[in-house]
This record gives structure tokens, sequence and C-alpha cells, in this order.
């Protein structure tokens, strides 16, 4: 069962590790992603830089989202443990977005289940993004294909 | 269509979310706008996703909503 969590605030990852793998030892391996809010002046964004990332979802649907999402992950590998944080709201360039750990009695699941994760919450949980540059201009984050493209990777 | 919620009463034959499609594009300028671009237009009733041919039954919760950006 994994855990999921939609916050406004920043998490701990050496916190999040150990609460995946406190008191157990058959644990061989875990996968870990963390997602930052990137200042990407070359986007094409034309060299402007990036005053902060606002998040929103869709409440009602997001848990259950991800919740699909990580009862995939653990249908197609045996995981031994799984843990989905999102944050949602404003943040700034180099704070944390979200967090992925998976843990596996070996590596190619954890870090398969990862990649799997992270590529599937990009684009089938209900998150989307607002850039906010220093000029007060603000712009919707449109969909990429490539992250659709990474999606289809892992068949349905 | 820029609202974050409205209910509505449907007529009869809108029975499929590409019905109500169809019936929303066809209200005003406001809809017909929402639903200019309709292949990039996402859908989830009841807080799963759907797809045009998802059937709707009475007090279903519908949400149109544009591709996510999340992770």
């Amino acid at each position: 069962m994994a855990r999921i969590s939609v916050q406004t605030e920043d998490f701990d990852v050496g916190a999040e590790i150990a609460r995946l793998t406190l008191g157990r030892t058959d644990i061989g391996g875990l996968g870990c992603f963390i997602g930052i809010v990137r200042d990407d002046k070359s986007q094409e964004m034309s060299g402007r830089s990036l005053g902060a990332l606002t998040l929103e979802h869709y409440p009602a649907m997001t848990l259950r989202a991800i919740g699909r999402i990580t009862g995939e992950a653990e249908t197609r590998w045996s995981l031994l443990g799984c843990t989905v944080i999102h944050r949602v709201g404003r943040m700034l360039p180099g704070e944390n977005i979200v967090l992925v750990l998976t843990a596996a009695s070996h590596r190619q699941a954890a870090l398969d289940a990862t990649a799997f994760l992270i590529d599937w919450l990009k684009t089938k949980a209900p998150f989307w993004k607002r850039e906010e540059f220093p000029n007060g201009e603000a712009v919707w984050v449109e969909a990429r294909e490539a992250d659709d493209t990474a999606a289809a990777r892992w068949r349905e | 269509m820029g609202v974050a919620e409205e209910t509505l009463t449907l007529p009869g034959t809108v029975t499929t979310v590409a019905d109500l499609v169809a019936h929303l594009a066809g209200l005003d300028q406001r809809h017909a706008a929402a639903f200019k671009d309709r292949e990039t237009v996402r859908c989830a009733v009841n807080q799963e996703f759907a797809d045009a041919m998802t059937v709707l039954r009475p007090g279903d919760e519908i949400a149109f909503f544009p591709p996510v950006t999340g992770g």
C-alpha cells in the first residue's frame, strides 16, 4: 500500500526514506526521483527567468488518480514500499515539486517502478503548472509531447 | 469555459460525453470557445478519466480540463 500525499509544504527526503525502510531488512534497493522547479532560460520563453511556479490540481480526483498509478506500479513490480508526494501551490526555482520513492528486493524493480511512476504522474494525474515571470506575466505550461512518449513506453 | 463549476439540466438526447460536449459547445460563445480545440480537452466523470463514449448518468460530476502538466 503506497503512501500518497498532496501537500503545500516541502518534504524531507531523508525522513521519507527512513519511514519506508524503518525496521526492515528485506529491502535490497530504493529508487528515488525528485522533481525540482527549474529556471530554464534556454526554453522557448526566450531567455526570461522564471519567478515562480504554481501547481494547481483537481482535489476531488488527485488522490484517486495517484492511487491508480501506484496501484498499477504495485501490480507490475514486486515492491516492498512506495511513496509519492506531490506539492501544490506556489514554489520558487530550486524548490522540490514531487517525490517518488520505491523499495524492492532488487534494483531493477525499484528503478523501473520509479521511472514508470513519474512518467505516468506527469501524464495521468490532474496537476497543472502555471509559470510566473518577474514582469508579472503568467502562463499555463503546455503539455509536452515528450512526456506522452515517455508515458507510452509503459504500455497500458 | 472559465468557470470552476456549473450545474446544468440536460436534454434527454445527451447520453455520452461526446453528446455533452456538442451540447455545451452550442450553448453560447464562452462554451464554444472552450471546446474550439476539442482534441486537447480532457474529461473526467466522477473523478475518473473518461472518453467521448463514456455514458453519463443523472448526478454525475463531469470535469473538462487541458492536458495535465504536473510532475
